[in-house]
């Protein structure tokens, strides 16, 4: 690794730092812009009570004060008391929700790596022919459909007409639809990944050369064009995770699991404002970390890669 | 021809052979071939010689005239609900009703041998015709992918083009504001604002036009506008900056061409297809995200439909009435596939650097 490269990745860690900074400002005060803050609309309080709510969570005080607080709060992963939830830290309904929820997404992102890789290894070797053809319409197809519509679809065909598997999705047999609703997005961006670099690989010149010296056809295309064609993936990762995260916010809704995105969206619905701010600031500084990193791999893994 | 005398060097004598009218034979060398072909021409012939994205034209063709022209004559309007007249108790019997059944005062109607347009989807919960509504819903959200890519372009047209074109301190300045709005996860920020913007716009746009559109949808056009634009200056800048650098722009200039000229005949016409394609295959992002929001609930006000807001009342009665989760879901499906076919096949017909 030359110093170019570190001060690339010097670069990208600072640019992630002002992102997340940035996720929390807006937050923030997006936050304390809604009219009448967040306890109107409950059941009628007196003033001296909503006086006394305020104080008790510190919204009495100057904005650029609660700002600098939060901020402060917010790097100790402390978001504060749910204000619907009494008597729940914020930060315990994400811990909870997100055991859940990342066991979700690491399954369904693993099984779309995995397809995904091998659908497009199959198509690019068999370029032109009917196999080929068949998972390009079908990978179409899948990237076309919003995941809430998968999901919805799947949830009426093995869940409500077949019952093969049960429509909730708080028990292990359950988590089976959400992670499919889940993983084929990516799988088909995978797979159309995979085939249109692993067709440019196979046009290389050390692929011919490799032919020439009589190398064998497997070892070819797992020594040599599938390791190399699996870069290109790799920035995949970030934008997947996010798409994952974002993705769970309605297949956790449809299916009934009971984690992050689930919470996300019941805070939205149910105006919880501290649930709405840890969750985003949480989830984005997650996908803005795993964006980072998946760019820095690539920078690593391929040297070729020129820096800006 | 006649045979070309060489004349003397030097002479400064007129060779009178140069004026003699040229034969049929020379003339055969001016006459064209063929018809000059432009560039949008030959594009043009590409995109229809693609298979696959002349389908997908057409198909997004016959989705938006029929969703704009069928409303006008269809008999039933989006929000009508069928069961309630003035004056009388709610006629629950047009509640839920199954695609081609008719409600009690419908069938007395048809009894007595008047002819009753038929509800081709059946109605929904409240007594709605379905289809008008999936007609209805497809309308909307064709115009908020349209106009929401459209706010995209105009943004970040300008902002590219002031960074490409202003260059340093500015560019710099630009570049890593949209660095930071680049690497912001967009879809859990478009729910952020969405979220918010809905309460704060809504009173603040009571009784004026905008209420029509409904606080929802602006607040999605307002999101579009702050976080989208960014890739689309990213792509400007880049082209100005590609394009300010070519051979043949210094050569309009060695020869003396004016900036507005310059700009019209060089810059534009080398990059709008660049543009018009990017803005082609925002669309169906924009539909993308307008469904996941309405599915959320944080899409367009009720009663006015959207294809996401449809498939979203659907769930509730699934499990009776699948197929009014299946239509809007083939529809939102056919329109984003049809905008991606078509887009992939404009960029392949258009964009003369990808020519193989």
């Amino acid at each position: 690794m030359n110093s170019k490269t570190l001060l690339y990745i010097l670069k990208r860690i600072i640019l992630a730092i002002i992102t997340v900074w940035v996720v929390i400002t807006v937050t923030f005060f997006v936050m304390h812009a809604v009219p009448g803050g967040p306890f109107v609309g409950e059941k009628a309080t007196s003033p001296a009570a909503m006086a006394q709510l305020e104080a008790k969570y510190g919204l009495d005080k100057p904005l650029m004060e609660q700002y600098v607080t939060y901020l402060k709060d917010a790097v100790h992963l402390d978001f504060g008391p749910s204000l619907k939830q009494r008597g729940r830290q914020v930060t315990d309904i994400i811990m909870d929700g997100m055991k859940t929820s990342a066991k979700l997404g690491i399954i369904a992102a693993f099984s779309a790596l995995i397809v995904g890789v091998i659908l497009g290894s199959v198509a690019a070797l068999r370029r032109n022919k009917f196999i080929d053809k068949l998972i390009m319409v079908i990978t179409t197809a899948f990237v076309s459909m919003p995941s809430f519509i998968i999901g919805s679809l799947l949830l009426i065909v093995f869940a409500i007409k077949l019952m093969i598997v049960p429509a909730n999705g708080s028990t292990p047999q359950g988590l089976i639809l959400p992670i499919i609703t889940l993983s084929l997005y990516p799988m088909a961006y995978i797979t159309r990944l995979t085939r249109s670099s692993m067709l440019d690989v196979l046009g290389q010149d050390y692929i011919r050369t490799a032919k020439a010296k009589g190398v064998s056809g497997p070892k070819i295309i797992f020594g040599h064009a599938l390791k190399n064609s699996l870069i290109p993936v790799i920035t995949y990762f970030g934008p997947m995770l996010a798409y994952i995260v974002t993705g769970s916010l309605v297949v956790e809704q449809i299916f009934a699991v009971p984690g992050i995105g689930r919470a996300f969206v019941n805070s939205i619905t149910g105006r919880d404002y501290t649930l709405i701010m840890g969750t985003t600031i949480i989830l984005a500084t997650l996908i803005v970390i795993m964006n980072l990193v998946s760019d820095i791999m690539y920078k690593i893994v391929d040297p070729r890669i020129t820096l800006e | 021809m006649t045979e070309k005398k060489f004349p003397a060097p030097l002479s400064m004598h007129v060779d009178l052979n140069d004026f003699i009218p040229a034969t049929d034979e020379e003339k055969e060398y001016l006459v064209q071939m063929r018809p000059s072909s432009t560039f949008f021409k030959d594009g043009v012939k590409r995109l229809i010689k693609n298979k696959v994205a002349f389908i997908s034209l057409i198909v997004i063709v016959l989705i938006t005239i029929a969703s704009i022209v069928i409303p006008l004559f269809w008999p039933y309007s989006y929000d009508n609900q069928l069961g309630v007249q003035p004056g009388k108790p709610v006629d629950a019997s047009y509640n839920n009703l199954k695609p081609f059944e008719y409600g009690r005062t419908e069938q007395a109607q048809i009894e007595a041998g008047e002819k009753v347009f038929p509800h081709i989807f059946g109605t929904d919960s409240a007594g709605r015709d379905y289809f008008i509504r999936v007609v209805y819903g497809t309308r909307i959200s064709l115009a908020v992918g349209f106009f929401a890519s459209i706010i995209v372009l105009v943004i970040g047209m300008t902002m590219g083009s002031i960074a490409g074109y202003l260059g340093g301190k500015v560019d710099l300045i630009i570049m890593r504001i949209v660095d930071v709005i680049y690497s912001l996860p967009d879809m859990l920020m478009v729910i952020l604002l969405a979220a918010v913007m809905n309460q704060r716009i809504g009173p603040m746009i009571e009784g004026t036009v905008l209420a029509k559109i409904g606080a929802n949808i602006l607040s999605l056009f307002i999101t579009f506008a702050l976080l989208y634009w960014v890739s689309m200056s990213r792509l400007i800048r880049g082209q100005i900056l590609s394009l300010r650098e070519q051979e043949y722009v210094l050569a309009a200039q060695a020869t003396g061409a004016k900036g507005t000229w310059i700009i019209t005949k060089h810059l534009i016409p080398n990059s709008i297809s660049v543009v018009i394609i990017s803005t082609a295959l925002q669309i169906p992002n924009a539909i993308f995200t307008e469904s996941f929001l309405s599915f959320l609930g944080l899409g367009v006000n009720a009663p006015m439909p959207s294809l996401g807001s449809l498939a979203s009342d659907a769930l509730n009665g699934m499990t009776t009435y699948p197929y009014r989760l299946v239509i809007p879901a083939i529809v939102i499906s056919l329109i984003v596939l049809g905008l991606n076919l078509l887009g992939d096949g404009l960029r392949d017909a258009f964009d003369p650097k990808l020519n193989k």
